[in-house]
């Protein structure tokens, strides 16, 4: 019989999070990060079915979905109403909320987490908007370190047809258009979505992002995520 | 009063992290627990700052509208955990930060504050927060020109607070932190730690240390002194015929 295969234990991006005790959190972090339209909402949900028709128990968290702030983040996003640095710590409210209350005790009852983005995304689009990159990477230094981050690659062209199949129109913050990139919006998007993702490029060297070609049906992208998933499962 | 239970030995202040930047208008803070006047003396100097017709603005702490909201909800509901605690104060104060405080300050301002960056390192490292996160977290703030530190031993401070026996709220009390069952006990025992706090940071944070157990108008003379000493006034006039 070979050894069971254990994770690496978990730990923190940087200081934050006091009293958590680590060793405890015997559940898999895995994080999906890509555009919208990149596909990424119908892989998580892809590899929730799949994982849980292995046996695996999945909680699923994303972005702006904390019972603590989320409500009130979507209506500041729809007045736009917010300074950068005050919307930066809004967004880190959501997700330290969610990382405490959700991920944490999830983790720690050997649940596999799914995120469908995390702070990568967050960072990204601060990054992009001139925040202070020493600031953004110690405020979010009360992340955990994932065990497997995949970013969903995809050309800016596809990434226009498929977001206009979605719903035949941009949305103002995908596109970027607080930031007065353009006035047209599809140029906004356009240059908004190069920038975000050039800063991922960027970021994948720091945190080890496994990038996955997004330019391909979902069921290829599926298997290529479930291939790449399947070894690092504790068996 | 009950003892104190043994609290670890004080942490080493937070270096100072705010960002220097150059701005026209000036910043004064006042700082200090509850129950130290801080806030009559800051309104003291308010009246005569505007009595010399100058520019001036007063903030308080956790005023924003829009966050304030959130915050009651959250602390009504206690769902609130010291990170999530401390971002949702540092919001706020972000928010007061960026629509006010700096533009006022670009435009010329005295700005006084009720409070300021120390009362949220005070806090949140008393619940838990690492020195190191919440200082790099509040460094977008500027240093103010003076901070005032109103020090009163905790026994005078607490007597103003608790004789009349107040409703105290849950937060304000430290209660999150299980420090006792009794709500004014919980109080006194957090309002201890925040004062050690304080005056850790005294010195890296250079407050302008104010004996807040004198009387009223001794201590609005010597702010008001220290004030037209270090700040030159007349600069802040108004331009305009108002």
């Amino acid at each position: 019989m070979s050894p069971a295969k254990r994770l690496p234990s978990k730990r923190f991006y940087g200081k934050g999070l006091s009293g958590v005790p680590l060793d405890s959190l015997k559940g898999m972090l895995i994080v999906i990060e890509g555009p919208d339209g990149s596909g990424r909402s119908t892989q998580v949900e892809f590899l929730k079915s799949w994982l849980e028709s292995r046996g695996h128990a999945i909680v699923d968290i994303g972005l702006k979905r904390s019972n603590l702030v989320s409500k009130q983040l979507g209506e500041i996003l729809d007045g736009n109403v917010l300074n950068p640095v005050t919307l930066s710590l809004f967004y880190a409210t959501d997700f330290a909320d969610q990382l405490e209350n959700i991920m944490i005790p999830a983790l720690k009852a050997g649940y596999m987490v799914l995120a469908d983005r995390y702070i990568y995304t967050l960072m990204a689009r601060d990054l992009v908007r001139g925040s202070d990159r020493q600031w953004i990477e110690s405020l979010y230094g009360l992340a955990l370190v994932p065990d497997a981050v995949f970013y969903l690659k995809i050309n800016p062209k596809q990434l226009v047809e498929r977001n206009f199949l979605k719903n035949a129109t941009l949305n103002y913050w995908e596109s970027g258009m607080d930031i007065g990139l353009s006035r047209d919006m599809f140029e906004s998007f356009v240059r908004y979505q190069k920038l975000i993702q050039s800063e991922f490029m960027r970021m994948s060297s720091i945190y080890g992002f496994t990038i996955v070609d997004a330019n391909r049906s979902a069921r290829r992208v599926s298997m290529e995520l479930q291939a790449k998933i399947e070894p690092l499962i504790p068996s | 009063m009950a003892k104190t239970p043994s609290t670890k030995p004080p942490v080493a202040a937070p270096r100072p992290l705010l960002r220097e930047r150059p701005v026209e208008g000036k910043l004064i803070a006042v700082e200090g627990i509850d129950g130290s006047g801080k806030s009559t003396q800051l309104y003291l100097l308010k009246r005569w700052l505007e009595m010399q017709d100058l520019k001036v603005f007063l903030t308080e702490w956790n005023s924003s509208v829009m966050v304030k909201n959130i915050t009651s909800k959250a602390k009504k509901l206690q769902l609130l955990t010291p990170t999530t605690f401390s971002l949702i104060h540092c919001t706020d104060f972000a928010d007061r930060y960026e629509s006010q405080v700096l533009p006022l300050l670009r435009a010329g301002y005295i700005v006084l504050c009720d409070r300021y960056v120390y009362t949220a390192f005070a806090r949140d490292i008393v619940r838990g927060c690492n020195v190191d996160w919440i200082t790099r977290l509040y460094s977008f703030a500027i240093q103010p020109d003076i901070t005032f530190f109103f020090k009163t031993p905790l026994k005078v401070a607490l007597t103003r607070i608790l004789d009349g026996r107040p409703k105290l709220k849950y937060h304000e009390a430290g209660m999150d932190l299980n420090l006792s069952t009794d709500i004014y006990e919980s109080f006194r025992i957090f309002q201890s730690r925040i004062l050690n706090r304080y005056l850790a940071m005294a010195r890296p944070y250079n407050f302008t240390i104010i004996d807040a157990t004198r009387r009223i108008e001794d201590q609005q003379k010597e702010v008001r002194r220290i004030v037209a000493q270090k700040i030159d006034l007349p600069v802040f006039k108004w331009k305009i015929k108002r």
